[in-house]
């Protein structure tokens, strides 16, 4: 995979102190930092294996936010091991599996030898019960893919056999990774460039979508219950949920990234839809977040004092709402659990848009199931208030811009970039111009600074700067204890000129930064 | 001028077209790319029968077994259920009469039944007999309607019955749960919800007046 480009790593012990850089001083770029974010800050690699946090409704005062800081120390020190080196990954020689053609039975199911189309796909992901019961698969339907899935069965429990767990198998150009959580197993196969632990991120965010459709608590029953249960029953309605998200997994690098964007707005005019927001619902009890949300960017964010929202649950919760047609027609009353937040149990959301010429929606959660009437009653109120301070235009006016193009930038070197702010979890990147406006050039794209990410959080040696050259881009990575930078310039971009565009943009993300990100963390 | 607020529930299994029904009456469209409704949907409506003025809380639940088990939040306390299942397929019928069980046992005050055989427009694959339909609706004491939301056949006539039910319920003296009052303002305009009371609480009769609304409560006990 590397050897097709010339790479250098300008610093690859993560010695590049700010003084070495050309340009002197960088500390001035650094984001401003909130004193607390309304998102738990998160770094890349979340590999979602921690414990949830207990449930709010019998926590006390503090306990949450130690939970999410103990969180945050979880996650960092899971990224220092590596699934790859830690002897539990093995290869498909050491499983004696020459390919998976040989080891399947001669009776193959029908998707898998004569669907060419089905076989030609880069990328696949299954999920079954750890009684070998298909629950989904990403391409083709689960029920023809019976022998496959008892294949996969049968992998995972003669490891697990030995007391150990499978995570990956590297095969000619195939990669099939596992994961093994509980009752439920998911794989990806896929011939695409991303590493083991992008992929065990993703297939922890399709577990966490399913989590989030039925409660781990629902789900450990049920298997408790009969081990061999057919889950597709319960997931009845829900594989759109699945489908969206692994789309989203795949063209969108706010997953990767662990961060969301935010809708560009005039920070003057979003505290005063937040102030808003809150005005109408701080006398309701029991109200923890109220997120309004559009074009799937942040508006705002609204919190109960003593909780946070984790970026993987609000992921889940664009998803949801990304998915989901049927909020437009009416105010909704949702159960949703969110997974990071509390895995044992729903939340009961108000979903709804916020007019028909507004199509931001807004979503108010609560762990008590009568509030539904006050509820609508309060977004009622705002809707009317923000009509009135003509906000619901403002919100419009920033749905209906473009975009900023990089062109608008002054950095005729630098064809694309993501920013993101690591304290607050938000990353904000210019609208894809060419090479990158086709979804081929997009994927390409995304495919490099999967790379990039990759490189530059390999748990085994994690990189700060990272200068990669190949024949259709230079890709530059940097990541300093404020922001993460991705930047793809021209193939032929010098150094210098690299160095100084960066400089650019975060001089220009710098001055910017109040409408482009949410700096503070309002409560109710 | 005489006005009664009232809550019905639309349940059925999933992909019977409760969605689609509802939007149909209320939005007056139909939409082809609908999605399955996440836990439940709520809308309001009014009809003007005679002197009487009906507001309906209608709530759309969704179909999905795993939804089944919050049912009871959403039929609490329901002067109406919709059972809505589709002509074509038989075991959405069967259902069915496990909703009306489930009713019986945990609704006490009575309820205006509706059951109702969408998808008329797919006739031609029908597999619940209308007789069949029209009898269990009878032995549950309620009214058997065939609607196409596709079309916008018969649902008018679902809605419309609900309503009149209701106006029947309320001189009944056993019903607490329907609000009724008088409203003065003849006419008002459209505009809807009125804050209706908690889902899951017993609805009092005593409880103060919506605002903007003059309102006299009439103990119907």
């Amino acid at each position: 995979m590397a050897s097709s480009k010339s790479e250098e790593d300008v610093d690859d012990k993560g010695e590049n102190d700010e003084g070495k850089h050309p340009e002197g001083n960088l500390l001035n770029f650094e984001p401003e930092v909130p004193v607390e974010s309304m998102l738990v800050p998160t770094d890349n690699f979340d590999s979602f294996e921690q414990e949830a946090p207990p449930d709010p409704a019998t926590l006390q005062d503090d306990d949450n936010l130690v939970e999410c800081q103990k969180i945050a120390r979880n996650t960092s020190d899971e990224n220092t091991e590596d699934p790859d080196k830690n002897g539990t990954s093995r290869s498909m020689s050491e499983l004696s599996l020459v390919s998976v053609e040989s080891s399947e039975p001669q009776q193959v199911d029908d998707e898998v030898s004569n669907n060419s189309e089905w076989r030609s796909q880069e990328k696949h992901i299954f999920i079954l019960s750890s009684a070998g019961k298909p629950i989904y698969s990403r391409h083709g339907s689960e029920d023809k893919l019976v022998t496959l899935f008892g294949v996969m069965q049968a992998l995972v429990s003669f490891i697990g056999d030995d007391g150990d767990t499978v995570r990956s198998i590297h095969a000619q150009g195939t990669l099939f990774v596992f994961l093994i959580k509980g009752p439920i197993i998911l794989a990806c196969v896929c011939k695409t460039r991303e590493s083991v632990s992008q992929i065990t991120v993703q297939l922890n965010y399709v577990y966490s979508q399913i989590v989030s459709v039925l409660t781990l608590e629902q789900l450990t029953r049920i298997y408790e219950q009969r081990r061999n249960y057919d889950l597709r029953r319960l997931l009845a309605g829900a594989e759109r949920l699945v489908d969206h998200l692994l789309i989203a997994l795949e063209t969108q690098p706010a997953l990767l990234l662990g961060a969301v964007q935010c809708l560009p707005l005039a920070s003057t005019t979003r505290d005063t839809i937040t102030s808003t927001i809150v005005s109408c619902c701080n006398k309701i009890k029991n109200l923890v977040f109220a997120i309004l949300v559009g074009g799937n960017q942040l508006v705002t964010l609204i919190r109960m004092k003593k909780f946070f929202l984790h970026p993987a649950d609000l992921h889940l919760i664009l998803n949801l709402v990304n998915s989901s047609e049927s909020f437009k027609a009416a105010e909704s009353w949702t159960p949703i659990c969110l997974p990071k937040f509390n895995s044992r149990g729903f939340l009961h959301a108000h979903v709804s848009y916020l007019a028909e010429d507004c199509q931001a929606c807004l979503l108010l959660l609560t762990v008590d199931p009568d509030l539904f009437f006050p509820l609508s009653e309060a977004k009622q109120k705002i809707v009317e208030k923000l009509r009135r301070a003509s906000l619901l235009q403002s919100i419009n006016a920033a749905l209906a811009h473009p975009g900023t193009p990089v062109s608008q930038l002054g950095v005729p070197e630098a064809r694309h970039f993501l920013y993101k702010c690591k304290a607050t979890a938000q990353f904000w990147g210019p609208v894809p111009a060419p090479p990158y406006q086709s979804s081929e050039g997009a994927k390409r794209l995304l495919d490099q600074y999967r790379v990039l990410h990759h490189r530059l959080h390999a748990p085994s040696q994690p990189l700060k700067l990272l200068y990669l050259q190949d024949h259709a881009e230079t890709m530059l990575g940097w990541i300093t204890t404020g922001f993460e930078l991705y930047v793809a310039f021209e193939p032929l971009v010098t150094k210098a000129n690299a160095i100084s565009a960066v400089n650019k943009i975060l001089r220009w993300i710098k001055k910017d930064e109040n409408g482009l990100f949410i700096t503070n963390a309002p409560t109710f | 001028m005489r006005t009664i607020e009232g809550k019905i529930v639309v349940l059925g299994s999933q992909g019977v077209g409760k969605t689609s029904m509802v939007v149909r009456y209320i939005g007056k469209m139909f939409s082809h790319h609908i999605s399955p409704t996440i836990g439940a949907s709520f809308f309001t409506c009014k009809i003007n029968i005679d002197d009487t003025r009906v507001k309906l809380q209608v709530w759309d639940t969704a179909g999905q077994e795993r939804f089944r088990s919050m049912a009871p939040m959403y039929y609490r306390n329901a002067n109406a259920a919709l059972l809505v299942f589709d002509i074509t397929q038989y075991h959405t019928f069967t259902a069915i009469k496990n909703w009306v069980k489930e009713l019986q046992r945990n609704v006490e005050e009575p309820m205006v039944l509706a059951l109702v055989g969408n998808k008329t427009d797919l006739v031609n694959q029908r597999k619940v007999l209308r007789e069949e339909a029209h009898q269990y609706a009878v032995s549950i004491g309620g009214t058997y309607f065939e609607t196409s939301a596709l079309h916008d056949e018969g649902i008018e006539e679902v809605f419309l019955n609900s309503a009149i039910g209701m106006i029947k319920l309320s001189e009944d003296s056993q019903c607490t749960s329907l609000r009724i009052y008088d409203s003065s303002e003849a006419g008002s305009p459209t505009a809807i919800l009125q804050p209706p009371p908690p889902l899951s609480a017993a609805v009092q009769l005593d409880k103060g007046p919506s605002p903007g609304e003059q309102e006299r409560v009439l103990g119907c006990c």
